[in-house]
């Protein structure tokens, strides 16, 4: 499980967050909502330690991560994966370098062992085969599928994912859904998603936490999100006709 | 600027890290030699032949006076290529290919995350991408100024069979009078100084890169016109000190 509390984040004189505290389950999909410059990013930057937060700390499994120096992280580092909003792969390694790319680093394997992951994690995000490939040579959705065979080449027990969706078609974007779901109940792992994607509210948001101007507004699952009767948060979500709509047969 | 060169200090601090595995960074370490040594032998040929050919001809027409050998023009141009043009016109072209590439791939990788991935995982980033880059530079950057100072030479020979200024056997008998080691010594130690300041200020121009592909280029610009001016400063220095 991974814990914030209180949580503040400043830059210069710019206060992004203002205090949040807020339990991610472990197993499940645990999303961060909000609208542009909510501050969602810069939560799940403040847990992974992209950022130090200003105040406040982050807890993995009681482990106080804020606290830790860049060496006392690296155990808890290698437990966690993550899937960067531009898929951060490394342009001058191939899809199949870059899946080994952690395994090289942190694990004992031989090379056929870190192969043979390499192609399982490809099999996973049925990307079979395409293993000599470089970045360039990918689609986008392609690129977020070999971010998410990167992420779990490992085996993490956590993984975060910011803007899974941004730049995708509906039905790409369905798919990317469904496989952060399906590895996150398989292996067990406690997902953190940033999104304000809908379609992803609804389908897949176990437990849901809603920012809006630094501060956390709501908190529940994507079944109890139909009937809030919180103002800002029903603006958000249901800002759109289509979803006023599907609110109204909910 | 002493914010900046606190940054700049506690950057190399980290990049000299004990690495997570040997192995993978001494990979990285040869990638960046071949890129640094083999990918800018092209340009430093061309330009110490060209350079050392044009300062026989100057020479030899500054001396030509019948009071003075013609075989001088050799010694002239032998010391002036290995003093001061392989070393140092070769480091400021280095400057532009190398360090430019530099900042703007680390500050490439900035922006689009990929360092953030790097730290995510747990690597020393700074020492994957930094300390590479320095080692390839403090050793590659003599190699090619040897290199330069053959090269220059024997542009200056090119020179004299071409235009005939200075007879080759002339130039062959200066270059071989009054040779002192000391000036190898200083151009290889330049060499090694001049390697880590173009890939030091570059990487740390790139490494602190934020934006978009607007501050890359901005940021490829900074490293290389610093990396120029200092040097030119070094230079001075090093030419003060064993001189």
């Amino acid at each position: 499980m991974i814990e914030v509390k209180d949580i503040y984040k400043t830059f210069g004189e710019n206060e992004v967050l203002k205090g949040i505290s807020a339990k991610f389950t472990a197993g499940k999909n645990n999303l961060i909502i909000g609208g542009s410059g909510s501050g969602k990013t810069t939560l799940l930057k403040c847990i992974v330690g992209l950022h130090d937060p200003t105040k406040g700390q982050v807890f993995f499994n009681d482990e106080n991560f804020t606290e830790m120096d860049f060496t006392q992280r690296v155990p808890i580092r290698t437990e966690i994966g993550m899937l960067f909003q531009n898929s951060a792969l490394f342009d001058s390694m191939t899809v199949e370098e870059n899946i080994m790319f952690p395994l090289n680093l942190f694990t004992k394997q031989s090379k056929e062992e870190k192969l043979e992951r390499a192609n399982f994690c490809l099999e996973r995000v049925n990307l079979a085969g395409k293993n000599k490939l470089y970045p360039s040579e990918l689609s986008g959705g392609m690129k977020k599928r070999v971010g998410i065979a990167r992420a779990i080449s490992m085996q993490p027990k956590y993984l975060f994912v910011d803007e899974p969706n941004s730049g995708l078609d509906p039905k790409t974007s369905i798919l990317i859904d469904e496989l952060i779901n399906e590895l996150t109940e398989e292996y067990e792992i406690t997902t953190v998603i940033v999104t304000h994607d809908m379609n992803s509210v609804m389908g897949i948001g176990d437990h849901i936490v809603f920012l809006h101007e630094g501060k956390k507004w709501w908190e529940g699952s994507n079944h109890e999100i139909a009937h809030t009767d919180n103002k800002e948060l029903n603006s958000f979500v249901f800002a759109s006709k289509f979803m006023q709509a599907a609110k109204e047969k909910l | 600027m002493f914010h900046s060169l606190g940054k700049y200090i506690l950057l190399l601090h980290l990049s000299f890290r004990k690495p997570e595995k040997f192995k993978v960074y001494w990979a990285e370490v040869m990638r960046e030699m071949v890129s640094v040594g083999i990918g800018s032998l092209g340009i430093i040929s061309i330009i110490s032949l060209f350079i050392g050919a044009a300062t026989t001809i100057q020479v030899a027409f500054q001396l030509s006076s019948p009071l003075v050998p013609r075989s001088i023009a050799g010694s002239i141009a032998r010391d002036s290529t290995i003093l001061e043009f392989s070393p140092t016109i070769s480091s400021l072209v280095l400057a532009g290919r190398v360090g430019s590439s530099i900042a703007s791939q680390i500050g490439t990788m900035r922006v689009t995350e990929q360092i953030d991935a790097l730290e995510i995982m747990g690597v020393n980033a700074p020492g994957y991408l930094i300390a590479p880059k320095i080692i390839a530079g403090m050793t590659m950057v003599p190699l090619l100024v040897i290199a330069s100072i053959a090269l220059g030479i024997t542009g200056g020979w090119i020179a004299c069979v071409v235009s005939g200024d200075v007879s080759p056997a002339d130039y062959i008998s200066g270059v071989h009078s009054g040779f002192e080691g000391l000036t190898v010594r200083v151009a290889l130690v330049k060499a090694v100084v001049f390697g880590f300041i173009i890939a030091s200020i570059c990487a740390y121009q790139g490494f602190y890169t934020s934006g978009g592909a607007l501050e890359v280029g901005q940021s490829a610009t900074k490293g290389v016109v610093y990396s120029c001016v200092m040097i030119l400063f070094a230079d001075l220095v090093i030419t003060r000190l064993m001189l």
